[in-house]
């Protein structure tokens, strides 16, 4: 009965997810299907920083590192030509074990570049280990010093992109190919596979829906409520706090770094401005707005505002609603919009008033 | 290295090193009165910095820095009084995102002003190729400005705190919120009057600086991120030990040009502030047992 409650939603979802593609399919519209595709990889991120901010309580703004590192190493590794180091052990080792492929570039010269799916599990890998490594130290931090100290990482990894040439410094990496998951399914941004992208992020939505559903509906998940509730109690009823700190930190990680991989394959590209400070307070003002502890809510909320973000509407203010959204938020609705009750507002507001008119009559 | 060289290095050292502590001591001020680290404290020195080019083209410069700042501090004010003030107890996480927030709305107010271009004061005295020669090495006087300007602050910041009877309201809030007002201490307007004065030094600071760095609307957060690093450095709420480290990480970073890649140069300070986060996080000077019983 539970997982039936659990799962309706995602059933929900799904038919959502087929209902609007028709509807633009019936309406012409199907120029929205890509923007909805980007929608759905950034809200991969945001739901995976939700589990870590919302259900775990520490706050990181430095998510973009981990979504530029997924994107630059899968970008880097299948563009840039190994050709000229074909003699070396390793590449050779490489290139017989099926992990490279040969093709020809624009002009027909040779190319060798790392197999996608290599790439991908690379880059996920590296952004799980280097989460793993500096999740040790940074997790001991609360409050300020862990919302700094993510920042600062942030910023070294974009500035590893803007200073090194093999990520291709200021102008970013282009001309990444497309990634086949299976013959036949491919991730790219080319005209043709338009709908098929859009079933693939989606599908790759559903499936961490369902992970984290059932990660925050088991023993992890609990341990974690326990440790956002109070820390020192969690640890005193003998929660390793700080293990479960670090998985859930490297689990948002690599859902952040995969996300990397797939956005960069769809795009064809990757700039330093995925990996700058605004995206990464980006991804936390929308699980702010959706509600911090709320899955549902971060997705909806990463939906709708990266939509309507890559649609323009907001025009040259873009960072600054997403500002806005953070104060608003953070001043009137702590528990997220989805859970805003007007009635009770006022209703406190009221109680509040008549509380100090209270205090006053009583000094008088 | 010669020691021309050396000295000039040291000398650019000294003066961002200088500003950094300014942005540090900022911080410390509301840090102190508040538990607040402000994130928006970069955003400070922008506003004084880009309001004095401004107002520079209507009046002589000493007045627009004048008005510039006081802008910048009734700016604090406002800040304080409308996103701060009436918020009960609200916790770490709440006010880190709000001050990010004001620190996004900052900067996109200033963007759609200023817009994208570097601008800068004029030099103070002389021009860009004006210059003084100290023990061989040729400085710009906008340097000894900046220099002495910082040094006359952080001393003025420490006798207001000291002997003045608002400044020491100011440190008995610092101490014990309850108490201070127990003693019939104003301490929401203590508070208020946090965010003015690192309003108002990071105006200051933004002024001075103007020539010789410039000016432009993303300049706040690199401040920040510096100030904040420096503030950790010498421990959070010490504003002598603020800098003592502010020279420390503004010459650390004026000798890694002569080895390192420019574009590295700000991860440097990022680098370090990790560091210091991981090892001390009370600090170069604090204790770590007063840093355990603080609430970050």
């Amino acid at each position: 009965m539970d997982l039936l409650k659990r799962y309706i939603p995602v059933l929900f979802l799904l038919g959502l997810v087929i209902g609007i593609q028709l509807m633009t399919h019936f309406t012409g519209t199907g120029y929205y299907l890509t923007q909805l595709t980007m929608s759905a990889y950034y809200s991969v991120v945001v739901i995976g920083l939700c589990v870590l901010m919302g259900y775990g309580g520490q706050i990181s703004l430095g998510h973009a590192g981990f979504f530029a590192i997924g994107g630059y190493l899968a970008g880097a590794l299948t563009t840039h030509n190994l050709m000229p180091f074909k003699d070396y052990g390793l590449i050779t080792f490489l290139d017989r074990t099926g992990m490279l492929v040969a093709s020809k570039d624009l002009y027909g010269g040779d190319l060798l570049t790392v197999e996608p799916w290599a790439a991908c599990i690379t880059a996920v890998l590296a952004a799980g280990i280097i989460a793993f490594t500096i999740g040790g130290p940074v997790l001991k931090l609360k409050g300020h010093y862990l919302a700094m100290a993510t920042l600062g990482f942030g910023i070294i990894i974009y500035r590893i992109g803007l200073a090194t040439q093999y990520f291709g410094e200021a102008d970013g990496i282009s001309e990444v190919p497309g990634f086949k998951l299976l013959p036949g399914i491919e991730v790219s941004g080319s005209f043709g596979a338009r709908v098929l992208n859009y079933y693939i992020a989606w599908a790759v939505v559903i499936v961490a829906v369902i992970l984290l559903l059932n990660l925050i509906h088991s023993r992890v998940g609990r341990a974690l409520r326990s440790i956002h509730g109070a820390e020192e109690a969690a640890n005193a009823m003998g929660v390793n706090t700080s293990r479960y700190k670090l998985y859930i930190f490297v689990l948002s990680a690599v859902f952040a770094a995969l996300a990397g991989v797939l956005v960069t394959h769809y795009n064809g590209g990757i700039g330093p401005s995925e990996a700058g400070v605004m995206k990464s307070v980006r991804y936390v003002a929308i699980v702010a707005v959706g509600g911090m502890a709320n899955i549902w809510g971060a997705l909806i909320m990463g939906i709708v505002l990266n939509f309507l973000s890559l649609r323009g509407v907001f025009g040259s203010y873009d960072d600054a609603v997403f500002g806005i959204i953070l104060i608003v938020i953070m001043l009137f609705a702590p528990q997220g919009i989805l859970k805003i009750n007007p009635w009770q507002q006022v209703k406190s507001f009221f109680s509040v008033l008549a509380a100090e008119r209270g205090e006053d009559t009583a000094d008088s | 290295m010669t020691p021309e060289l050396f000295i000039q290095y040291l000398f650019a050292g000294i003066t961002y090193g200088i500003i950094y502590a300014i942005v540090a001591i900022g911080f410390n001020i509301i840090y102190n009165t508040t538990g607040i680290i402000n994130f928006a404290q970069g955003e400070f020195v922008m506003l004084g910095g880009m309001i004095a080019i401004t107002m520079n083209a209507f009046m002589p410069m000493t007045l627009a820095i004048m008005v510039a700042v006081l802008i910048t501090m009734v700016v604090g004010a406002l800040i304080e009084m409308v996103f701060i003030r009436w918020l009960e107890s609200p916790s770490v996480l709440r006010m880190i995102i709000i001050t990010i927030g004001i620190s996004i709305l900052a900067r996109e107010v200033a963007l759609h002003i200023w817009g994208e271009s570097v601008r800068a004061l004029p030099y103070f005295i002389g021009n860009e190729v004006t210059s003084v020669s100290i023990l061989g090495a040729r400085i710009s006087p906008q340097v000894l400005w900046v220099i002495g300007v910082c040094s006359l602050m952080v001393a003025g910041l420490s006798l207001f705190f000291k002997f003045t009877s608002l400044g020491r309201e100011m440190r008995a809030c610092a101490a014990n919120r309850r108490a201070a007002t127990l003693c019939g201490i104003n301490t929401k307007n203590m508070v208020t009057l946090s965010f003015v004065l690192s309003a108002g030094i990071g105006a200051v600071a933004g002024c001075v600086m103007s020539p010789i760095t410039y000016s432009d609307y993303s300049m706040g957060p690199n401040l920040a991120i510096k100030g904040f690093t420096v503030a950790i450095l010498g421990g959070l709420g010490n504003s002598l030990a603020a800098v003592a480290a502010g020279l420390l990480l503004g010459i650390i970073e004026a000798f890694s040009v002569s080895v390192l890649p420019l574009a590295f140069q700000d991860a440097i300070a990022t680098a370090i502030l990790l560091l210091i986060l991981f090892i001390r996080p009370h600090g170069l000077f604090g204790s770590s047992e007063a840093a355990s019983l603080k609430e970050f």
